[in-house]
This record gives structure tokens, sequence and C-alpha cells, in this order.
């Protein structure tokens, strides 16, 4: 079906000039005061509350600044999330934009939707900006499917006359015609999430931003959505692409950078940009102190200065062996006294395909720490992975304004040498099962009364 | 721009961090105004979504009010009603008040309540305040219609001034959005303004809706000024006096003379009106201001 709706768009607007430029950027960055990406709101008191912390703050930020070592861009509590972008972004690029956690990747498709404003610089758009992230905005359950194509659509954008034109395909593409006329909030979800990316997907746009991570739905969404975006790359448009799947990534872009720290590492051909944020992941052994650039920008009050892996005797190792038991112990250091720290360790392939999660939880395994402890947390995990090179990234959680991401720590799973009776099968676990041989009632078994 | 001659040509966006006093982009306001139509009509279409008695709400409170304030303050308090009968007096000042009142608690909460659309998408977030004070004047439309009933009821004929009634409304509207993208982008940060609102509309409604102008400048003498800051002052003033002066000196129902003034209350007028354009000033430049980072915090 979505090979009918690119078609379409070809015939209508023909292919663009690959010389025209579709995005460029100059200088651009956002500055965040610390904790504010993902800040409560507040009440007058808190304001009344953080006063005299925030004035002592004031006082520490004059002192800096006479002793010479202050940056007048950067004051104290503030970080650059994203910084000194250059970009040119031609019609018909597919662009591929690969990072860690925390690199500035959403906060720029952010600034380029317009959904946030740059601190400094500047980006010029050229044509209309359409996202999958914005894949049911502005639907209300109360009205009827009818009425929410129409107000999604203007909300995305769309002129009235140009959501008439398309109505019918968008109902066909949805099959909800049956329903048009009852509530959203009477649909099954998967209906109404046919029916919001349907609307998306006839907006057209003259640029398409995908954010991989903020998207949602089932593993058929998901693969819709790829869909569309080769569709939309075919027909010669410009597509943003954020994402962890490097597969995905080498499949769809020609280009792409590497975000780092708000900046732009590297930039070039699709392959070279994959192949040095590979690389750059893997800077950390176990076992060996943490470089700072592993970390999130900010500290934390719970810091994890080192990872080690153990086999299973409990030794630290450089590597494990398949089907052994092993641990993960981080190593770290408490700057307050919290009786509720929260650690979790995500396992996940170099392509970014996430194979589970382990963490503390709070009722189970409460992290009491005192002020200025040094402690051993120890996870021990039943090995299921097959041989192979994993990666892990372990999110440390000191409260709402106060996380540390360390990520990729290089676990690597060994197969067994020794002795044969677990054989390494295809697939990324190891699934263990036992098999029965018993003779049985040829008649019986045919009526399937076994 | 230098696209190939088959190109419809293109929109181009500029995203720079803001800067100036106030930046309203006028055009785009204009090109989002199908938009704009159709938050209008969403709210209009999902206020009385699910309700037994629907839209006939919009008459049931002002009459409700009405009742309770003349039995209240006429019979039992024996306030000031200028000559006038209770019910008209009270409805008359209900009006444009329960569409102030509606328009400004919606626009208040528009916003944290919309922050799902907000941290998705862009359009000129302008439109989200905006969007309750304009569906508010369908229950406004609805009322007008009752009180239409109502006047017929005491035998009173329409006169002409009627038509300056859209003058008053323009000054409520402009007060409540005003105010109302002030406390939303307010509350965005401070959710505190969530359990300020339905206090703050009820003390301004008794700073307003009970007495008449002239006992208010018998009582206050100079201070009346004061008074006067109040919008909405001028505008319930206002309407009254645009819809009951062809009255003056009449002996309605109670053989009462009506003592509502010939010419219009001046005084409230100019100071409201300028107040109204202080506001107005005063929070869109909140709300641009704020505006930047909305999305960041809401």
């Amino acid at each position: 079906m979505s090979a009918v709706v690119s078609m379409r768009r070809v015939q209508q607007s023909g292919r663009m000039n690959a010389n025209n430029i579709a995005i460029q950027v100059r200088g651009l960055g956002k500055r965040y005061r610390l904790g504010e990406t993902h800040e409560v709101y507040r009440t007058f008191r808190d304001t009344l509350v953080t006063l005299p912390a925030w004035l002592r703050h004031k006082a520490r930020e004059r002192s800096a600044a006479n002793s010479g070592a202050y940056d007048p861009e950067t004051p104290p509590g503030t970080f650059w999330a994203l910084r000194d972008i250059d970009l040119d972004i031609h019609d018909g690029d597919v662009l591929g934009i690969v990072g860690r956690n925390g690199a500035g990747k959403s906060t720029l498709l952010k600034i380029l939707a317009r959904i946030t404003e740059p601190t400094k610089g500047r980006a010029e758009i050229h044509g209309r900006v359409g996202s999958l992230l914005e894949v049911g905005t502005g639907f209300h359950l109360e009205l009827s499917g009818r009425e929410n194509i129409y107000l999604s659509g203007a909300i995305l954008g769309m002129r009235k006359a140009e959501i008439r034109q398309k109505f019918d395909a968008i109902v066909d593409f949805a099959g909800v015609d049956e329903f048009l006329d009852t509530p959203v909030k009477r649909y099954s979800n998967g209906m109404r999430v046919r029916l919001a990316f349907a609307v998306a997907a006839h907006l057209e746009p003259e640029i398409l931003i995908v954010d991989e991570v903020l998207s949602v739905g089932d593993a058929e969404f998901q693969k819709k959505c790829i869909g569309k975006m080769k569709d939309v790359a075919g027909g010669g448009r410009t597509v943003l692409f954020v994402s962890h799947n490097m597969q995905a990534v080498k499949a769809l872009c020609d280009s792409g950078i590497l975000l780092e720290h708000g900046r732009i590492a590297q930039r070039g051909p699709i392959a070279d940009v994959v192949e040095a944020y590979l690389a750059r992941a893997t800077a950390v052994e176990p076992g060996t102190e943490i470089p700072p650039n592993c970390h999130r920008r900010y500290p934390c009050d719970l810091e994890v200065f080192r990872v080690d892996v153990l086999n299973r005797h409990g030794n630290p190792a450089g590597f494990v062996l398949m089907e052994e038991p092993f641990g993960l112990q981080l190593h770290c250091r408490a700057h307050k006294a919290r009786p509720d720290y929260a650690v979790s360790i995500q396992f996940r392939r170099d392509d970014g395909l996430v194979l589970g999660t382990v963490g503390t939880t709070y009722v189970l395994d409460r992290l009491d720490m005192q002020e200025g402890g040094v402690y051993a947390l120890t996870a021990r995990l039943k090995n299921v992975f097959s041989p192979g090179q994993y990666r892990l990234d372990i999110r440390v959680d000191a409260g709402p304004e106060n996380v540390d991401f360390i990520e990729g720590i290089p676990l690597t799973v060994a197969p067994v040498t020794a002795g044969d009776e677990l054989p390494h099968r295809e697939g990324v676990v190891q699934l263990r099962s036992e098999w029965r041989l018993e003779a049985e009632d040829a008649d019986a078994a045919l009526r399937g009364e076994g | 721009m230098d696209h190939s001659a088959d190109d419809a040509p293109r929109e181009v966006y500029v995203i720079e961090p803001s800067r100036g006093w106030m930046h309203i982009r006028w055009r785009e306001l204009w090109q989002n105004r199908e938009l704009f139509g159709y938050l209008v009509w969403r709210d209009i279409k999902i206020k009385y979504k699910q309700t037994l008695l629907g839209a006939a709400w919009a008459v049931l409170v002002p009459l409700c009010q009405m009742a309770v304030f003349t039995i209240l303050f006429q019979r039992v308090a024996n306030f000031s009603s200028d000559g006038l009968p209770g019910p008209l007096f009270y409805f008359a000042g209900l009006l444009p008040w329960n569409y102030f009142a509606s328009s400004i608690t919606q626009a208040s909460n528009s916003m944290v309540q919309n922050a799902p659309m907000l941290t998705k998408i862009y359009f000129p977030r302008l439109l989200v305040p905006a969007t309750p004070c304009a569906a508010a004047f369908v229950d406004f439309a609805i009322a007008l219609a009752m009180f239409l009933v109502l006047t017929f009821f005491y035998g009173i004929i329409p006169s002409a001034a009627w038509f300056l009634l859209p003058v008053f409304m323009v000054l409520a509207c402009a007060s409540a959005f005003g105010a109302g993208s002030f406390l939303a982008a307010l509350n965005v940060k401070y959710r505190d303004v969530r359990h300020i609102i339905p206090f703050l509309v009820q003390i301004w409604m008794f700073l307003t809706v009970i007495t008449p102008y002239s006992a208010v400048k018998d009582a206050l003498g100079p201070w009346r000024y004061v008074y006067g800051l109040n919008p909405m002052a001028a505008v319930v003033e206002g309407s009254r006096w645009a819809l009951f002066r062809h009255l003056n000196g009449a002996e309605l129902v109670e053989g009462q003379p009506v003592t509502i003034a010939a010419g219009p209350p001046w005084d409230l007028f100019v100071l409201g009106t300028a107040v109204t354009i202080v506001m107005l000033a005063v929070g869109i430049y909140y709300f641009k201001r704020m505006e930047r980072t909305f999305a960041d915090i809401v």
C-alpha cells in the first residue's frame, strides 16, 4: 500500500533538484540548565525553598568570574546539549545521525522541527518538515475518526482542501471506513495507531524527520515506519534519521554525522561514520577506570568509577564463558547519603538491538548508601548469550534530575572449548531445552488423544 | 531561493534564537487560521460531549447564579441594582462575566493540557490560549438568546445601543486573552496557577458583577479609579449601560425609577481599555518570552 502512496507523491511534485539546499545549519547551539531536560514542573514553594541555594550559587559564580576561571558562554549549572553545529543537507539526502544517549541527537531534531529554540546560531529550512514522531498528535478520543482526520491533518500542517482531497486515501490506508463516525475512544489500539499513521503518512513533507528513540508501537508498526521512510527516501525527499540500530542506519542512509557531547565528531559517508561510532563505543575496557567521555555530561551523586566483569569464581576476567554464570561489579562512590539509589544495566548488540536489561528494584534491593562511602555493587547473572561481543549501558539513578549513563562497556562471551556437550546454536540467546522420546500408539496419536 | 521551474515554491523557515522586544509573526498566525478554526471547533465539539444536558448548561449556570444573586444581594442585603429588576440586572452582568471567566480559566490551563502536542510539533503557540477565548463565544451566544427571552418577559424592547455590546465584548475578549496567555505561560513553570485560578475568578466576580458603578462611586469617591483598574468593571458596567440606557427614568416592575446613566461610563471605559492594552502587551510579551522553553519544561 505504501508503494502506491509514494508513487502518487512523485507524480504530484516531480523530483527535487538535487543541488538545492534543504537544510542549512550554522553555528547552532542549545544550552540547558542542568537537569532542565527532564525537569519536573515547579511550584512557587520550590522556588522559595531553593532560593538560598540559588543565592549561594550566584555568589560562587561571581567569585569564579573574578578568579578568571569563568566561561561566560557556559555559566556554572549549565551545559551545551548541542554546540557549534554546521551542516548542509541537500534535497534528496538521507542523513543518519548517530551518537550515544545525550549526545544531542534529539535536541538537534527538536530544534530543526521548531519544537524548541536554539540558544545560538541559525538554521534555514527549505520546505515543509514532517515527522513520524508526530503520529497521533492532536487526536481527541471523544471525536470521531472523520473529525480526527481533519483535526490531526490541520495540526500537522495540511490545508483543509488538501485533507479533503486525500481523505479517501487516508481512510483506505487505515482501513477504518466502517468506523468513521465512531468516537476514536471506541477504537482498538491498533486501529488508532493505523489511523494516526495514515494521516501522518499523507502529509507528504519535503523533509522527513524520524527519531527511532521516540517512536512507539509494535514490530509491525515499526516496520511500516521504516517502509515509509524507504519510500520517502526513494522518492527523492530529504530524510533525517536518528537511530541506535546501525544496520538500519547503514541500509537507509547515504551519509551521516556522529554527534559527541553536542558536537559533530565525524561526518561523511555513512559507513565511515558508523565505523567511527562503533570504534568510539569500544573505548572502555572492563577493569579500568572509566574515562570521562563515557559519562553523560554532568556529574551524578553516585559516581561509578570502575566496572569489572567477574567469572564464575567471582574473579575479575576479560571475558566470560558461554553458559557459565558471571558477575558484574560496579565500584562506586556516593557523594550524598541516599536510601534509594538505583542502577540498571542494558545488554545490547553492536547494531543496537537490546537483548535485555537487569537492574535493582526499589523494593527488593534498595541501595542505601552513606555520604562519601565507596561501595562495590555486584550482580550475578545467568549467561544465556551466544558467543560474541556485546555492550553494556549502565544507567545510574540518584533522583529525578540526577542521572548518569555509562555506555559501551564491552562484554565478550567466549565459546566453550572444553567438551562439546553444549553446542553453540544459531541465535542471539542460547535456549536450553530438554527432549524426551517415547513410543506411542499410532491410532491414538492420529485421533489427537496423545 | 533557486528551484527549478516545475517545483512549487517552497516555504523557507529560519530558525534562530528569538531576539527583540516582542516578536509576533503575524503572517504565520494568518497562515494558520484554518488550524485555529479546527482548534476552536474541537473545543466547542468536546465541551458538551457525554453530558446529559449538553448546551443547556450554558443557560442553566447563569440562570442559577442570577436567582441566587437576586435573592441574596437584592432581596436580603438590599444592594442597589440601579432600579432594574434583579434578574435583569444580574443576568446582564453575568453575560460578559461568564464569557470572561470561562475564557481565562480555560486559557490558563490550555498550555499544560496541550503539552503532548507542544512537545511534538510546531505551530504558533499563541493559538493555544486564544482558542478557548474564541470557543467561549458559543456559550455567550446561547446565554444571550436566553437574555433576550428574559427581556421580552419583562416587556423591554431592545434599543439601538444594543449594537454597542460587541465593543465591550471585544474588550472582554482582549483582557481574557492577555491575562490568559500570561497565566498559561506561568502555569507551565509553576503549577500553582491551577490552584489560584478558581479563587481569583471568584473574587474577581464579586468585585465586578454585584454592585452597579453608581453605588461604587458613592462609596469610594476618588478611589473609584482604583476600582476602575479592573477592565471587567468597564465591560460589565458598559454592557448594562448599552442594554438598559434607554430605560433611564422609566419605572419598571417594582415602581422604582431606573437610574442607569444616560451616557456611557466614560471614565471606566477609558481606564479599562488602557489596562486591557497593558494586560495584552504584558501577557503576550511574557508568553513569547516563555515560548522558547515551553517544550523543555512543560
